[in-house]
């Protein structure tokens, strides 16, 4: 016999306040995050609207909008209970909602634009203010509905945790008592950020609240897209171009069709997709396809190669460049200068690696005017916009119901797997779930950008390092120079450039990208100038360079976490680098050993002091540094995407080699300086120091300089024979 | 068609004999707390038991379960109350999540046959299990926190 296991159809919410026809499909209650059926959805929790974010039940029940997206960092509890605390909710009846695809009414606002795109961990960062200021303004309404009922002056009325009080009388009124009989006024009441509560009065915020979503990641109920099963549902997976931007010509599409369960294939742009009754008959023959394909721009590419000739490219007068930063008078800092220093450094593709492989379930209507998407994606927006655009209809006819993702590290802000999802729905008329396999995944990933890297500095008779100029050559933009500026130290003359080429490689965010090797050439070559000064590295930053108070701070708790001038044993030996990233700033150093026969690195210790404003949930914004030292780690031990004849030569976590346990650091330690600014990003702040930090270590264990990201073992040799 | 224990309830899947067993729980049973993460047993995500023991369940053909005892996450206790689970809970192990169903279904294996493992018995046991989000020290403390408390 089989277990018929109910299909999540997912609820349609039917008609709210406000809120008509949106599809809903994830709650977060207090027993974790779950599906909400139908009846449920239009009952208890519905309640009334009070504004973009807010509705309130009768039965006292406070239902809080999740902004942003969970792809692990915990702001799927943190955004609401930003919320919670400005309306002074009882977070014990408070269930959790995540926002769909709509900018317009849960985008954050950046640059005067409604933007849903979280990227750079920077959810609470953006979303702060704002959702201080929309709990307040649901805690106003209440309060004037109480004041109203009672005949009392608002003025003279308080709250405590779900109730309105009358400190005159003693007498109150729940929210959920209010809920039955409020008026919600149009236009909504303002609130003065002078209104917004004091901080020692936060009963939430710095407090340690849980996770909602931890017990269902430990039972297997909870959802990603990938779980999703909708009535009638196909399956499907694709095979892209080995090499990027090529086309496929033909396939064996008479052959492929014979296979068991295959229902079609369809034709992308860029690849064959292939759809069955089930996953593993759509793998079976995905692996079985024989694709003619037309060559892309990246036909030939070889990485190697290609880094070889970005050295080049920085000693070509004619080479495109862009600048970044012009500060002073660098020729006068450099021809004038009592010592000059320069340094390479080149660093290869990096890829996400999320443990979720990438994929969408889709549902187009059968008059194809409109359509249903499941995601786990860090820009609902963008898949809204993305499927509508594939589709060829409207953005308000696509309602995206976003899911929790396995990982998402910068890769799933495009929409784009989502859009290749509902082209093939819609080709093949049924609900339609599309999984990358592995693979794909790779074969086909987006990677943080290759480069190659030049740091010159120049130092007065004083020693003050007074001239700066730091080259980055590569493919990606502005993904190239992310870090590459220095805001903690004041160098009065920079000239910091980009040189750009294009090869027609994908490229993408990646856990800070650029600043992991941006970070690395910076803070290497201000060790080698404190090595050539003999001077300790700390010391040489505070003297030697115009550090800013911020960063000084973080240096000094650093070295203070790890007792910095203490011996340590025979064969181990610290590093130090410091970084920006979304507004944080980190100071962190490592310990390491060295095997000198196999050329592994063994990092015993980190610690890293973070300056990151207001710490809004303590245990996960420490697990979010720590997260982000184990993918530091990883990707500057281990991780190395390279490329011949224009495809990908790494396929699967046997040739792309993620950390495992046993490379674990037996010590890890994360501080947060205490500062009362607001809250900036913290899920990537760990991660770019650490190269340089090894970097440096690596100087001290043997006199050379590793310059070559990752540092592999056979890099290590490399570097020890040289 | 075949036929096996699953989760302390027969069932039956109609499909070839060389289905990965990671499909047949997912996608023909519908249980979908374990995951895909990398289809070569390299990753863990799949982790499931087959007779007490751990299996990766994206290597392990329905003809190689025939009559026999898969439990999955979903099976591992009523009402998630494996030490296990209340001690990931307690600790606030998982961050995406994706990869933590096969990480306690592996660490069930090890409390089953050792009840009180030290350090490099947990991380030789856990070591072909992938965190991304790299949670391995909060799994290393609540395998710990587990085998005291279980």
């Amino acid at each position: 016999m089989t277990i018929n296991v109910k299909a999540p159809e997912l609820s349609r919410r039917g008609v709210l306040a406000g809120l008509g026809g949106l599809s809903f499909g994830l709650a977060l209650g207090a027993d974790g995050l779950r599906l909400i059926g139908e009846a449920e959805a239009n009952t208890p929790t519905s309640g009334q609207q009070y504004n973009n974010w807010v509705r309130i039940a009768p039965n006292g029940t406070v239902t809080i909008i999740s902004a942003g997206s969970e792809m692990g960092q915990g702001t799927s509890t943190t955004l609401p209970m930003i919320v919670a605390e400005e309306m002074d909710a009882d977070w014990s009846k408070v269930a959790i909602e995540m926002t769909w695809g709509d900018e317009k009414l849960h985008g954050y606002t950046f640059n005067n634009q409604k933007m849903m795109a979280i990227v750079g961990s920077r959810g609470t960062m953006l979303y702060f203010n704002e959702l201080r200021i929309a709990g307040a303004q649901v805690r106003k309404v209440l309060m004037q509905n109480a004041a109203e009922k009672w005949g009392v002056d608002v003025a003279l009325l308080k709250t405590e945790p779900g109730f309105v009080v009358n400190p005159a009388n003693g007498q109150k009124l729940s929210y959920g008592e209010i809920a039955s009989f409020a008026k919600v006024p149009s236009p909504l009441p303002a609130v003065d950020p002078k209104e917004l509560k004091q901080r020692k009065d936060w009963r939430l915020i710095g407090k340690g609240v849980p996770r909602r979503d931890t017990p269902s990641k430990t039972n297997g109920t909870a959802l990603y897209a990938i779980d999703v099963k909708l009535p009638g549902m196909v399956y499907a997976t694709a095979m892209h171009a080995p090499v990027h931007t090529g086309s496929p010509e033909s396939w064996n599409d008479a052959d492929i069709k014979k296979m068991p369960g295959v229902i079609g294939t369809v034709r992308l742009s860029n690849g064959v997709a292939v759809v069955a009754q089930h996953f593993e008959q759509a793998v079976a023959a995905r692996n079985a396809l024989k694709v003619t394909w037309k060559s892309g721009a990246a036909a030939g590419f070889d990485s190697a190669k290609a880094l070889d000739d970005y050295a080049k490219l920085h000693h070509d007068p004619k080479a495109q460049i862009t600048n970044l930063s012009k500060k002073g008078d660098v020729d006068a800092a450099f021809s004038g200068a009592a010592k000059k220093f320069s340094a390479e450094f080149r660093s290869d593709y990096g890829y996400h690696a999320q443990m979720e492989p990438l994929n969408a379930v889709v549902r187009v209507a059968a008059d194809g005017q409109s359509a249903e998407v499941w995601e786990g994606t860090q820009a609902a927006d963008a898949t809204r916009s993305e499927v509508a655009k594939a589709l060829g209809i409207a953005p308000d006819k696509v309602k995206v119901t976003q899911c929790l993702m396995g990982g998402g590290f910068g890769r799933r802000s495009l929409g784009d797997y989502a859009a290749e999802c509902a082209r093939i729905a819609k080709e093949v008329g049924r609900p339609v779930k599309l999984v990358w396999t592995r693979e794909e995944d790779i074969a086909h990933g987006m990677f943080r950008p290759q480069s190659f890297q030049c740091v010159e500095a120049a130092q007065d008779s004083t020693g003050k390092v007074t001239g700066w100029k730091h080259c980055v050559v590569g493919e990606g933009g502005v993904l190239l120079h992310t870090g590459i500026q220095i805001p903690y130290y004041e160098v009065p003359n920079q000239n910091i450039e980009r040189r750009g080429v294009s090869h027609g490689i994908r490229l993408k965010h990646w856990r800070a990208v650029g600043h992991v090797f941006n970070v690395m050439a910076i803070e290497s070559m201000v060790d080698q100038m404190a090595v050539e000064a003999k001077m300790d590295p700390i010391d040489f930053r505070f003297q030697r360079m115009s550090i800013t108070p911020k960063a000084r701070k973080c240096f000094e708790t650093v070295a203070q976490m790890c007792d910095w001038k203490a011996a340590r044993p025979e064969g181990r030996a610290l590093g130090i680098s410091i970084t920006e990233r979304s507004g944080s700033l980190g100071a962190g150093v490592v310990e390491i050993s060295l095997n000198r026969q196999s050329g592994k690195i063994k990092v015993h210790k980190v610690w890293v002091a973070v300056d990151g404003g207001t710490i809004v949930t303590p245990d996960p914004a420490k697990a979010n540094v720590e997260s982000a030292i184990i993918y530091g780690l990883s990707s500057i031990l281990h991780e190395r995407i390279t490329m011949k004849s224009g495809a990908v030569e790494q396929t699967n976590f046997h040739d792309y080699e993620l950390m495992r346990m046993s490379d674990l650091p037996e010590v890890m330690d994360v501080k947060f300086v205490e500062v009362e600014t607001r809250p900036t990003g913290l899920g990537e702040i760990g991660n770019p120091f650490i190269a340089g930090a090894i970097s440096n270590a690596f100087f001290r264990l043997t006199g050379k300089r590793l310059t070559h990201l990752p540092f592999t073992p056979d890099r290590v040799l490399e570097t020890l024979k040289a | 068609m075949v036929s096996f224990t699953l989760n302390d309830k027969r069932v039956s899947v109609d499909a070839a004999p060389s289905t990965p067993l990671l499909w047949a729980i997912r996608d023909h049973v519908g249980l979908t707390g374990t995951k895909y993460g990398c289809g070569a047993g390299l990753c863990g995500a799949c982790t499931v038991h087959l007779d007490g023991k751990a299996a990766r369940a994206c290597q392990t053909q329905i003809s190689e379960v025939a009559g026999k005892k898969v439990v999955t996450i979903e099976g591992l206790s009523p009402n998630s109350s494996h030490p296990l689970q209340k001690a990931w809970v307690a600790l606030e192990v998982p961050q995406c999540g994706y990869c933590q169903s096969g990480q306690i279904m592996k660490a069930a294996e090890l409390l089953a046959s050792n009840p009180k493992p030290n350090r490099a018995q947990i991380v030789e046991h856990m070591d072909g299990n992938i965190c991304r989000c790299g949670t391995y020290h909060k799994i290393i403390a609540a395998v710990e926190r587990a085998s005291k408390e279980g």
